[in-house]
């Protein structure tokens, strides 16, 4: 295979396990040029990508970018706080003004599901999806899985764990969506009200108890809780739930094995993860945010050399 | 579907040898002189001729890996983007002669690519071009080898198979008529 179906990168749903291979052999090549003196390649020089970012973003939108600059495209970069979305204008109007400017790839995050869906059928640029609501972040879960298969070799047949706020986080479905494409074991674990009521329903396992998860796990996936989408409490106090669910150093070394312990960032330290877990050597939090620029580059790469 | 046979195994070996003794005619013994070889074919090449080099000179050579997908001038331009292949340059080129080796030479823009890419490892003293098959008459920017192991007048319907050991073939290389 050499090249993705698809013109636009929504979600990992509708992604083959071919594709997925595909997106991290050409990475494998972009790391290799993002470890030379010279960090850059020419490929997409005569490519205008607008970074549209209805939602904040401080990681995926500075990889984003760096990616696009690696690849020589000229970028432009958008965030609803300074736009006329505060006027009153629809997505469609703000994209097609934004096209109309010859723009040929948007690379968009937005707080409503299905937003990048819905942009793909009404326009003609290539759109990759850099999270939409609580539905899907699927460069994430590429450079997740990209990570795994860097530390461990493999990615089929290791069991996985996602843990934290399953139900806010797209991170977690797209994660689930990759690992099972890709060949591994899934478990959510998390706090009964921080769990989707049918997840299972997607082949998952599902865990209430941390230590018990992190028994059964290669790698534990630990999600951020998500202040800012939960409407209600769904756990009396963040200290009870680092009481319950933070992995700390202790519980690690009680463990009869070691286990790599990621994050897709921001940590809140001290809640989900104590430092000196999140610094040790068992995680790969730094090798995550390294492999996305490559993982991003891959995927412009490949979106964007298809004849328009 | 008519195919000619432009080498074969023992003609290879043959052709190699030559190419390796004028490359020593103009390199001596290769002390500020690196090859680098084209991905994907052209590092089969590439390294045997640096076998038969350290054979005849009895010295250690630097060899490097070089791909051109991210400086090809078609991106964009083609049905699906071509699948990038490793770059292994394990060393700069700044100040070095660098011998630039692929199998077959027919519009020289792969040439132009690889002179492009290789500007990320440093400014070379020169560049030359070894290349196994000229395909004459039939280039479309200004580049010619300096080295060549054959030439062959071909038509643009027509194409250079070449099969190799290390592919897991036999030795050969043919000239196909792809539309009969």
């Amino acid at each position: 295979m050499s090249q993705l179906k698809t013109k636009h990168l929504l979600g990992i749903k509708n992604l083959s396990s071919e594709e997925i291979e595909l997106i991290f052999e050409t990475a494998d090549n972009f790391k290799d040029v993002l470890n030379r003196p010279i960090k850059k390649v020419p490929s997409l020089r005569d490519v205008t990508v607008a970074n549209v970012f209805f939602e904040n973003s401080t990681r995926t939108r500075l990889s984003f970018e760096l990616a696009e600059k690696r690849l020589s495209a000229d970028v432009v970069n958008f965030s609803s706080a300074s736009s006329s979305v505060k006027k009153g204008e629809t997505l469609l109007d703000t994209v097609n003004n934004i096209l109309a400017m010859k723009v040929d790839m948007v690379v968009m995050r937005h707080s409503s599901p299905g937003a990048p869906h819905f942009l793909s059928k009404h326009i003609d640029a290539n759109i990759i999806n850099a999270g939409d609501g609580t539905h899907e972040h699927p460069t994430q879960a590429l450079l997740d899985t990209f990570s795994i298969r860097e530390r461990t070799g493999d990615v089929a047949g290791k069991k996985v764990v996602i843990v934290g706020d399953i139900l806010h986080s797209r991170v977690a479905l797209s994660n689930i969506f990759a690992l099972q494409k890709l060949g591994a074991e899934v478990m959510v674990c998390g706090p009964a009200t921080l769990l989707p009521k049918h997840i299972a329903e997607l082949g998952v396992k599902v865990e209430l108890d941390i230590r018990k998860a992190l028994e059964w796990c290669d790698v534990a996936n630990v999600l951020r809780i998500q202040l800012e989408r939960q409407k209600m409490r769904y756990f009396p106090s963040l200290r009870e739930y680092s009481l319950y669910y933070g992995i700390n150093k202790q519980l690690l070394e009680s463990l009869d094995k070691e286990i790599v312990i990621m994050h897709p960032g921001p940590i809140n330290r001290g809640v989900e993860l104590t430092s000196d877990v999140a610094d040790s050597e068992h995680a790969i939090i730094l090798d995550q945010v390294e492999n996305g620029v490559a993982i991003r580059m891959a995927v412009l790469y490949l979106l964007a050399g298809v004849k328009a | 579907m008519q195919k000619r046979l432009l080498f074969n195994s023992k003609l290879l070996q043959i052709t190699i040898s030559r190419l390796c003794q004028h490359l020593i005619e103009n390199h001596g013994n290769f002390d500020n002189t690196v090859i680098l070889g084209m991905q994907p074919r052209g590092i089969y090449l590439a390294e045997r001729i640096r076998k038969e080099l350290e054979k005849v000179l009895d010295i250690k050579m630097e060899l490097g890996y070089l791909d051109t997908t991210f400086h090809r001038d078609d991106f964009r331009r083609r049905d699906h983007p071509i699948t990038p292949n490793q770059t292994k340059v394990p060393f700069l080129i700044e100040d070095k002669k660098v011998i630039l080796i692929d199998d077959v030479l027919y519009t020289g823009r792969s040439v132009r690519a690889a002179l492009d890419a290789m500007t990320m490892f440093g400014r070379p003293e020169k560049v030359e071009l070894l290349v196994l098959i000229d395909r004459m008459y039939s280039r479309d920017i200004p580049v010619a080898a300096d080295y060549i192991g054959r030439k062959v007048n071909t038509m643009p319907s027509q194409r250079v198979l070449v099969e190799l050991v290390e592919q897991g073939k036999k030795d050969n290389i043919w000239l196909m008529n792809e539309a009969e």
